[in-house]
């Protein structure tokens, strides 16, 4: 790939973090898989050829870096009885807030709702690429995101607009 | 998509980036990295190399158009990296201040090859606040008549500033040319006379 790198982290590194977030959480793990993704990414760049999709390529290492993640957090887990809380809504700062709790209702969703949301909504793969990396048929891909979004809808309800 | 609904912080985007080119640099995956720095004469691009300062450019040649040159001709390995390129954005800033005649640092010089090489390691010696002429030039690199190449020298010097081609002058005192437009070498000739 002749492009220079650093115009790949710009156009696509919003849309990595948000896959790593709503498959892993806001936070470490998501930093770690975004960080991990853009390494893998620059030790394979001089090979890639320049006709690949990168932002498809770039989703497709970050669903293998989260799948990662998951496991190095497995193993150093420790149980726990309480969940945390989402934080408080404050009006002074509402984008914070709606930021930071965007994330908490994604990782409340049921699983697969969630994967797919991560890779066919906010990375961009088509419903037949996100079927292969996170199983299942791509008609049930389909339905598992719109669901994840019309969910995700419900608490987000535009402020303004037509009703 | 709709990505209003899933924000992302441009902060934090911004510490991932810092961590990332780090991470990077640790190990060794950076063949190039970049800073720009806002200056009198506009903002310049800063790119440097292992073996130092390889390339400034000036905002008219498109800072886009100079990393896919950089990319083509080195290693598209390129991330920006203010932090490395510190201390060179400190003596520029020293420099326009009025402050430093001279640059410490270490060049790459990888981008131009011969006769052109030779004319642009030669500016260096052409010392703060003095001029010579592409003549003079010419004949002090042992080539009196190569005066056209000298001049193709200075214009496709990939190192302005920091390689002192606005110091070439026309033997009748004319500017000449200059990559970053007759201004800015008049700028800098009045810089470097006025401090």
């Amino acid at each position: 790939m002749q492009i220079p790198f650093e115009r790949a982290v710009r156009e696509h590194g919003a849309t990595v973090l948000r896959v790593c977030r709503a498959a892993l959480g806001v936070g470490a793990d998501a930093d770690d898989a975004w960080s991990e993704t853009f390494l893998a990414a620059l030790r394979a760049w001089d090979g890639l050829a320049d006709d690949t999709n990168v932002e498809a390529w770039l989703v497709r290492i970050a669903q293998r870096k989260a799948i990662d993640v998951t496991r190095a957090r497995a193993r150093r887990a420790v149980p726990t009885d309480t969940v945390a809380d989402s934080p408080a809504p404050d009006n002074d700062h509402a984008e914070v807030w709606h930021e930071v709790t965007v994330w908490h209702e994604v990782a409340k969703l049921p699983e697969r709702q969630r994967l797919a949301l991560a890779y066919h909504y906010l990375g961009g793969l088509t419903h037949v690429e996100t079927a292969d990396v996170i199983g299942g048929s791509p008609d049930a891909v389909r339905r598992a995101a719109a669901d994840g979004i019309k969910t995700l809808r419900r608490t987000y309800a535009p402020k303004t607009g037509p009703a | 998509m709709n990505t209003e609904l899933f924000p992302v912080d441009h902060d934090d985007l911004a510490a991932l980036h810092a961590r990332l080119t780090r991470a990077a640099d640790r190990e060794g995956l950076l063949d190039l990295v970049y800073r720009t720095l806002d200056t009198p004469i506009g903002t310049l691009l800063l790119a440097a190399t292992d073996r130092g300062l390889v390339r400034v450019a000036f905002e008219r040649e498109g800072f886009d158009a100079v990393l896919d040159a950089l990319a083509a001709k080195i290693s598209p390995r390129i991330l920006d990296d203010t932090a490395r390129l510190e201390d060179t954005a400190r003596q520029l800033d020293e420099y326009f201040a009025g402050a430093r005649r001279t640059f410490d640092l270490q060049i790459d010089y990888r981008l131009s090859s011969g006769f052109r090489q030779v004319v642009q390691r030669y500016l260096s010696h052409i010392g703060y606040g003095h001029t010579a002429t592409y003549k003079q030039v010419a004949e002090t690199v042992g080539k009196p008549r190569a005066v056209r190449a000298v001049g193709s020298a200075c214009a496709t010097n990939p190192l302005p500033v920091i390689v002192p081609c606005h110091r070439v002058l026309r033997t009748d005192g004319g500017l000449g040319g200059y990559l970053g437009g007759l201004e800015v070498k008049a700028t800098l000739l009045d810089l470097e006379h006025a401090a």
